[in-house]
């Protein structure tokens, strides 16, 4: 493969139609004439058993062609992606705002208002709000899960806190994420004069909005085509929880013959739909006063919310990353995904990841200032090896490189840690006497994150790849566009697999009854799976070309030898014949005439990876991302606002297909990660109703609220092998870079502390909010009073 | 409701709306007149995906009625380039990858547009100022901030 296009900063597909607003989200798609626009008839309790529906009344109002209930279900009343425990017209609700009907009118507004006029007989019963009493009263979807490595409660029980070890136990939460993607769910259902459904949605994962549609309708896969163009914004949230509202404009489709459309707007989207699953954390842990941590005993509970969803799975990857980037010889993590009566929490970028991070990086904090040691030193002592026990991790699978540490030190030197930390530390000892309010912290931290999905099977990808007689090239595969900057990277790919320009290539919109079967678009897996696909299907069309190719290069006196045919840059040439080439496109064009296919599929598996779940072992990712980061922050001890100074980003984006793709995704999901640990808190009210319901109550970082120093590089010399173009996947493992603006905010916090002593813990809780670092400023001075 | 006429100028055409007095502009903008570069990501007046500029100033248009644009100037997204030559924003945007997604983008552009008409010469405070009311999920902004300030540079 030439690589005269990948590596390229090339711009995003579509990006001139973003600037120019000409390009097409599906609830900007013109509806087809006479189309119903459908809205839901919510619960207003977070548990109730639903009795008589009466929609006379709305039924009534003009403009109303059906209001959707329970009976019209012709296949299966259920959406659950995984278990099937999702019916989507339920007779019990099993949260606030869940649907129990859904009115189709001509336009939304008339919809809206009969939906209020639907009467629905409630009969409240108490829900379950809470994570602690739920797991008190054993309301689970999931039995435990299970990694164990070394003799945990012997190191534990052996400790002798004021000799060798010093052990902490404690419990650490963190809060749920609103995905907050701009474009809110939608989906459009067409139904086709054959009956077939075309279904325009916003999902990143077509196949399986195609599958729920046709359990829903109880038909064949076959009679229904899902598209998804591009989505504004997924980070995990269109991943399974897109299917209900497809599945209902499809109902609506197939029932009256008219297109069906339904949007949810932001607070239905906000009010309905799952986010980043809260996480409690019980845990007990050792280290060594040499700053080795010795054991980590975790237990992990999730509040998966009314129905199970992804949660197994997004615990598992927890379960995964509960090590972070750390080498703890002695481990035992036990993870159970919890019911309660929310909305069904869901995949978000990094997959419970972030809260398996986040948990190891509370226990380096407590374990260093529980045994008067430096975090910071603690962390760079942990950090695994490439191979043998120290690159190890707690289910078996090598670390395979010593990125992490050449990283580690790089960043340590480009950031000029050692200096700014003492600056910053020089700058609070004079804080109190200058009667200034504000303390400074510094904090670094690293990322390991495995790539590839930890269930198996889904790590596949097809493609199909048409060239056409002029020489341009249409190439379709299951992955979708959500901003990533996927259809940018694979038009590289397919550019220079095939050897021409990349403004050749045709990115094509992904629909199912073209790349069938597809995986979701996840895991940070678009580029190593589709782009694997697209080479297998490009490789075989050279090798057709190859042949034509080496005829017409052939000339008097010399015959081409196919194999000695080279394609780059739209010609072919080959080295027996110096200085003739030919076209890409006459190629094309002759291979037409000589009856040569001039379409090919390809497909990709990942190799090499598995994971046996009963046993907590296996190899379960191709490699592990890495990266560092290091954050600078300012803490007012009077309002609790925090600033951020300024961000150090050290990226292993592999050998980067797109640096500027790249870089923004590390930018961008830096970003979002920083919310999740400051300012985005998703609070529910004491009846289960979501308070936090629109930009209005919730806070996503604005354009004021991120650092104006930003130094982000990429990984140099970073090839990976075995994977595409040596690229590595770059969606999610940023998101836990940020990571380093909590612990930033420790150190600042601990910066309260009365002069001269150094606190022997600093809790702060996740999200960290104005208000809980006021209350972590407060402890600490209080703490340090009293000691 | 009686449906009311209003008289406005959009993207430098006259259009006269046929529509509810309640409904907002943005809900005119999209579905009377398949305007839909203008995006709504909340409804309420917090996200800034639905910015358009009136009389030259941006605004919200889902907090405006469409009968209070009457005999107004209208400008969205479709009417920033002319004769198919991009804006300088709308080219700085493409070229330093100040979009990921693209559905703040236009939002985020005219909101750039109206600053610069404004101040030809913001710093980098002023840029983030300008456009602190466009929520972008995707970026991070940092793209975002340099496009403007290469299109600063560009228009000078
Ligand atoms: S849609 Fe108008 S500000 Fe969000
Ligand atoms: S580019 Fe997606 S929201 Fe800004």
């Amino acid at each position: 493969m030439s690589r005269n296009e990948v590596g390229r900063a090339l711009r995003p597909d579509g990006a001139t139609l973003h600037v120019t607003g000409r390009s097409r989200f599906v609830g900007d798609l013109p509806l087809p004439a006479r189309a119903l626009v459908a809205w839901p008839v919510q619960s207003p309790h977070a548990r109730a058993k639903v009795g008589a529906i009466d929609a006379s009344a709305a039924r009534a109002l003009p403009g109303v062609a059906m209001v959707l209930t329970g009976a019209d279900v012709p296949g299966q009343n259920d959406t659950g992606p995984v278990r099937h425990d999702e019916p989507l017209f339920p007779v019990e609700v099993r949260h606030h705002g869940q649907a129990v009907a859904w009115v189709l009118a001509d336009d939304a507004p008339t919809a809206r208002r009969a939906a209020s006029l639907v009467g629905v007989a409630w009969e409240p019963c108490a829900p379950m709000l809470d994570l602690d009493a739920a797991i008190a009263a054993g309301s689970f979807h999931t039995e435990p899960q299970w990694i164990s490595r070394g003799d945990v409660e012997g190191v534990l029980a052996g400790a002798a806190p004021d000799r060798e070890l010093v052990v902490v136990e404690g419990a650490f939460r963190t809060g749920a994420q609103d995905h907050f993607a701009l474009e809110t769910h939608a989906s459009l259902a067409v139904p086709e004069s054959d009956g077939r459904l075309v279904i325009h949605s916003s999902t990143q994962h077509p196949a399986e909005t195609q599958s729920v549609v046709a359990r829903v309708l109880g038909i064949d896969l076959n009679q229904v085509v899902v598209q998804c163009s591009r989505m504004g914004g997924g980070f995990g949230g269109k991943e399974s929880q897109a299917n209900a509202w497809a599945a209902v404009a499809a109902l609506g489709a197939a029932l009256t013959g008219r297109a069906t459309f339904v949007r949810l707007d932001r607070d239905r989207h906000m009010g309905m739909t799952g986010k980043r699953h809260p996480f409690l954390a019980r845990y007990r842990a050792a280290i060594g006063r040499d700053g080795k941590v010795r054991a980590l005993d975790l237990e992990l509970y999730s509040d998966g919310g009314w129905s199970l969803d992804l949660s197994d799975a997004v615990m598992g990857r927890a379960m995964l990353h509960a090590d972070n980037a750390y080498r703890i010889p002695s481990m035992r993590v036990r993870g159970q995904v919890v019911r309660t009566d929310r909305t069904s929490q869901t995949a978000f970028r990094g997959f419970g990841g972030p809260q398996g991070m986040a948990v190891a990086e509370e226990v380096i904090d407590r374990l260093a200032r529980a045994a008067g040691l430096d975090p910071h030193e603690v962390r760079s002592r942990n950090l695994y090896a490439a191979a043998g026990e120290a690159g190890t991790t707690h289910y078996g699978q090598e670390v395979g490189d010593d990125r992490l540490r050449t990283i580690w030190e790089s960043l340590e030197r480009s950031s000029s840690f050692a200096t700014r930390r003492a600056e910053a530390r020089a700058w609070n000892a004079t804080a109190e006497a200058s009667r200034r309010r504000r303390r400074r912290g510094i904090a670094m931290t690293p990322v390991k994150f495995g790539i590839s999905f930890t269930t198996t099977f889904l790590n596949q990808a097809g493609a199909l790849v048409n060239v056409l007689v002029d020489g341009s090239v249409q190439v379709h595969h299951g992955g979708t566009e959500m901003g990533q900057g996927l259809q940018a990277k694979l038009s590289q790919v397919a550019a220079d697999c095939l050897g021409v320009p990349v403004r050749s290539i045709r990115m094509m919109p992904t629909r199912t009854d073209v790349v069938p079967n597809a995986s979701a678009t996840a895991a940070s897996s678009g580029t190593d799976l589709n782009g694997g696909a697209i080479r297998d299907a490009c490789a075989t069309l050279r090798d057709r070309l190859a042949p034509v190719a080496a005829s017409l290069l052939s000339g008097t006196g010399t015959v081409v030898d196919p194999a000695e045919v080279t394609f780059a840059a739209g010609e072919a040439f080959a080295a027996s014949r110096p200085g003739a080439t030919v076209a890409f496109a006459e190629v094309a064009r002759a291979a037409h005439r000589e009856r040569i296919g001039l379409s090919a599929t390809g497909f990709y598996r990942t190799p090499g990876i598995w994971f046996d779940r009963g046993a907590g072992r296996g190899r379960p990712f191709a490699y592990f991302a890495c990266g560092a980061a290091v954050t600078e922050v300012e803490v007012d001890g009077f309002t609790g606002e925090m600033t951020v100074l300024r961000v150090d980003i050290l990226h292993d984006a592999g050998a980067s297909i797109n640096p500027l793709v790249d870089v923004g995704q590390v930018e961008g999901g830096f970003v979002q990660g920083m919310g999740w640990v400051s300012s985005e808190e998703v609070v529910w009210g004491s009846d289960g109703r979501i308070l936090t319901h629109a930009p209005s109550t919730y806070k996503i970082p604005a354009a004021t609220d991120v650092p104006a120093a930003w130094h982000v590089a990429l990984l140099p010399r970073a090839a990976q092998a075995g994977v595409i173009a040596g690229s590595k996947a770059v969606g999610e493992p940023p998101l836990m870079l940020a990571l380093s603006v909590r612990e930033a905010i420790r150190e600042a916090v601990a910066a309260f502390a009365p002069a001269g002593t150094s606190p022997s813990r600093v809790d702060l809780r996740l999200p960290a909010t104005g208000e809980a670092i006021l209350d972590a400023i407060d402890a600490t001075r209080a703490a340090g009073e009293g000691g | 409701m009686p449906r009311m006429i209003v008289n406005a100028r959009i993207n430098g055409e006259e259009h006269e709306l046929f529509t509810d007095p309640h409904r907002t502009l943005l809900e005119a903008l999209r579905d009377t007149i398949g305007l839909t570069g203008t995006k709504e990501g909340c409804g309420t007046g917090d996200c800034g995906a639905c910015t358009v500029l009136l009389d030259g100033s941006p605004v919200n248009a889902c907090l405006v009625l469409a009968p209070e644009v009457e005999g107004k100037e209208v400008i969205t997204i479709e009417g920033i380039a002319t004769d198919n030559t991009l804006h300088p924003v709308q080219e700085a945007f493409v070229n330093e990858g100040g979009l990921q997604c693209g559905i703040c983008t236009p939002g985020m552009v005219l909101s750039a547009v109206a600053l610069l008409d404004r101040n030809p010469t913001p710093t980098e405070t002023e840029i983030r100022y300008a456009i602190a009311g466009n929520l972008c999920r995707c970026t991070g902004y940092d793209k975002i901030v340099r496009a403007i300030e290469v299109a600063a540079e560009a228009s000078r």
